[in-house]
């Protein structure tokens, strides 16, 4: 090899180093957005829920 | 970090000792202070947590350790490439300063087999911080072994005189510490946020359940 060459080695070795290392941040935060988007759903169902149980009654006042 | 890259391969003058190879200078050297930089965020995280009981510390000593080991990585590869290329050998077992940055990041590297041995909680973080405290020791000691060595051949640029070498030559390096430098700090927020996120979600979760 050439004294170019291990040049060029070195920055590439630290060049891969930081894309797979963003690669892998990049990965964790998708994982994350996708279980925010659940407990979001799961937040909105709950709520859903809790406006049908609490519906009736408020019919029950609005019919007397 | 790309203003650093074309002045350190392009614009920066050649060594008329090393050739081209001393390009890597501009890379190793930044790379293995920040290192150490890290591996002393972590130790000084580590005992805020022992003195003030910050519990916040604990991941911010651990995120510190883990950039630290990363960047002891780089350190260890760009310096075995180099060594190659100057030297024409990857390792020398009889360099003490090589052989203490080995220790220093293995040292480090059993802090993680030590945190994920134990079960999350205050014990854990004790432990951990603990240990992150031990190792701090080392830094010093690899850091001055590079002056005190007996063997140079590694060589030693900053001495009591000032940096050995020319004016753009420092400018340079100066420049790739600055980008090094700040790439750490984002890769640290980065990580660091995405693990509060990864935390503070898994908190929430165990309370819809």
């Amino acid at each position: 090899m050439t004294q170019g060459q291990y040049v060029a080695a070195a920055y590439g070795v630290v060049f891969v180093f930081v894309l797979v290392y963003v690669a892998i941040i990049a990965a964790k935060l998708t994982r994350l957005q996708r279980e925010t988007a659940e407990l979001l759903e799961l937040a909105r169902g709950r709520a859903a829920a809790e406006r049908r149980d609490v519906a009736p009654t408020t019919e029950v006042h609005g019919g007397a | 970090m790309g203003l650093a890259l074309v002045l350190a391969l392009i614009v920066a003058p050649e060594d008329l000792d090393q050739g081209v190879s001393q390009r890597i200078f501009y890379i190793h050297v930044p790379i293995a202070l920040t290192a150490y930089f890290c591996f002393g965020l972590g130790a000084w995280k580590a005992l805020r947590l022992l003195w003030r009981g910050d519990s916040r510390s604990d991941l911010e000593s651990y995120v510190a350790i883990h950039q630290g080991t990363i960047f002891g990585a780089l350190t260890l590869i760009t310096g075995s490439i180099w060594a190659k290329a100057s030297w024409g050998h990857w390792w020398l077992w009889s360099e003490d300063q090589l052989v203490l940055f080995l220790v220093l990041f293995l040292f480090y590297c059993a802090y993680f087999m030590l945190r994920f041995s134990l079960e999350e909680g205050p014990r854990r973080a004790r432990s951990s911080a603990v240990f992150a405290l031990f190792g701090v020791v080392l830094i010093p000691v690899s850091f001055l072994a590079i002056r005190l060595a007996e063997g140079l051949i590694h060589p030693t640029v900053f001495t009591r005189e000032g940096p050995q070498m020319s004016g753009s030559m420092f400018a340079t390096f100066c420049i790739a510490w600055a980008a090094v430098t700040l790439l750490a700090y984002v890769l640290y927020r980065v990580e660091l946020v995405g693990k509060r996120l990864d935390s503070d979600l898994r908190e929430l979760r165990e309370a819809f359940e």
